[in-house]
């Protein structure tokens, strides 16, 4: 896989801070997991981290250490399970749909174009977009900002050549319209900080219904 | 560290704990914690160290980037927020390489950003601990470029020669 369009140092720093919005984070854990240049500059912007730990001091209570030292002996917290790849989906992606590609619930939103929303805390949204060979993703634009990861296939807009890995990150004065490109469907992961609007009477009336 | 890792040494640890314990409440309270739910974190930050020991690989972090990658995961779990999914693990270089070699490395390296930091113009300095302590959302950040830091620089081609290394 040759990735050629990756995560912004912004978004790497603010996941390494662990400041950033699920859906991003998610975004994120999926790039890195396929891209060792990220994962190197997340390692940096982490150790950053550790240098800046390293600069603060608020002094312990007296007993502190001893209450610690206490603990010790007990037993150790159920360490949570490790992100497996299932199929094209990713450890992290993985995760969150519960499965491999075909435990993933589509909705279809016509024309063959389907996504699937997944569970994320409110102030963000993710979902899966499967869009086939040829087809447009409905035009918009949106108030903040958008990630899009493409996990099969490949999709062109007025930015770009977007295959499998390569990130597209888009902010509210991109008004781009997606075309999957020929060979494989195309199956992306898609976040935004914001709802979407589309443009044109009929998908806005629609936007409520399908919370796209 | 090592020890802690290799010998469950209760010695050494609190050693860790003294030197660590009061970095991470004083990162906590920065980050807008109040005292006593950051004195509270700093202990389970430290008891989680000592519990995970096994998983601590100095070819991947300074002990100082690890305590901070547990004590960031602690203040999302306390906040019950927005979870942060993790990458996928993946081995960080070649297992010959002596840990105590790699420790020493990696210690040198956060002193080394730490001098960097410290270098930083006001401005500069103040803008990345707003992006650590949570005070800056991820527009705010995005809008200031460039970043710099030749020691970050540094730092990512030492990763991603660590990462070409690695045994598959």
């Amino acid at each position: 896989m040759t990735i050629k369009h990756h995560i912004s140092d912004a978004l790497l720093m603010g996941y390494a801070a662990g400041t950033l919005p699920e859906a991003f984070s998610l975004v994120i854990a999926t790039h890195v997991s396929l891209c060792d240049d990220c994962r190197a500059q997340l390692a940096a912007y982490e150790a950053v981290g550790g240098a800046l730990v390293e600069d603060q001091v608020a002094a312990m209570q007296d007993d502190a250490l001893g209450t610690c030292m206490a603990r010790l002996a007990g037993p150790a917290p159920v360490a949570s399970p490790v992100a497996v790849r299932q199929g094209i989906l990713p450890g992290p992606l993985a995760h969150y749909v519960g499965g491999d590609l075909s435990a993933v619930k589509w909705k279809s939103l016509g024309n063959g174009v389907r996504q699937a929303i997944l569970p994320t805390a409110r102030g963000s949204s993710a979902r899966l977009l499967y869009i086939p060979a040829g087809m447009a993703v409905p035009d918009h634009s949106h108030g903040g900002l958008e990630l899009t990861l493409v996990l099969q296939g490949a999709f062109r807009d007025a930015e770009g050549h977007y295959g499998p890995g390569d990130v597209e990150t888009a902010t509210e004065a991109v008004d781009h319209k997606p075309i999957a490109q020929a060979g494989a469907d195309c199956i992306c992961l898609a976040a935004t900080d914001a709802p979407l609007r589309f443009h044109g009477i009929f998908p806005r009336l629609l936007q409520p219904f399908f919370r796209i | 560290m090592l020890a802690v890792r290799d010998r469950q040494d209760k010695i050494a640890f609190a050693a860790l704990f003294r030197h660590f314990a009061p970095r991470v409440k004083g990162f906590l309270m920065k980050a807008g914690s109040d005292a006593a739910t950051a004195e509270e974190c700093a202990q389970d930050v430290l008891a989680t160290l000592w519990h995970k020991a096994h998983q601590f690989d100095p070819a991947r972090a300074s002990v100082a980037t690890w305590v901070f990658t547990i004590a960031r995961n602690r203040r999302i779990d306390v906040a019950r927020k927005d979870r942060r999914p993790e990458p996928e693990d993946v081995q960080w270089g070649p297992d010959d390489v002596p840990d105590q070699a790699d420790l020493y490395a990696a210690a040198e390296e956060t002193k080394r950003l730490q001098e960097a930091l410290a270098d930083l113009p006001e401005k500069q300095r103040q803008l990345i601990q707003r992006a650590y302590f949570g005070d800056l959302s991820h527009s705010e950040l995005a809008e200031e470029t460039g970043l710099p830091l030749g020691t970050i620089k540094s730092r990512i081609r030492l990763a991603l020669d660590r990462l070409r290394n690695k045994m598959t």
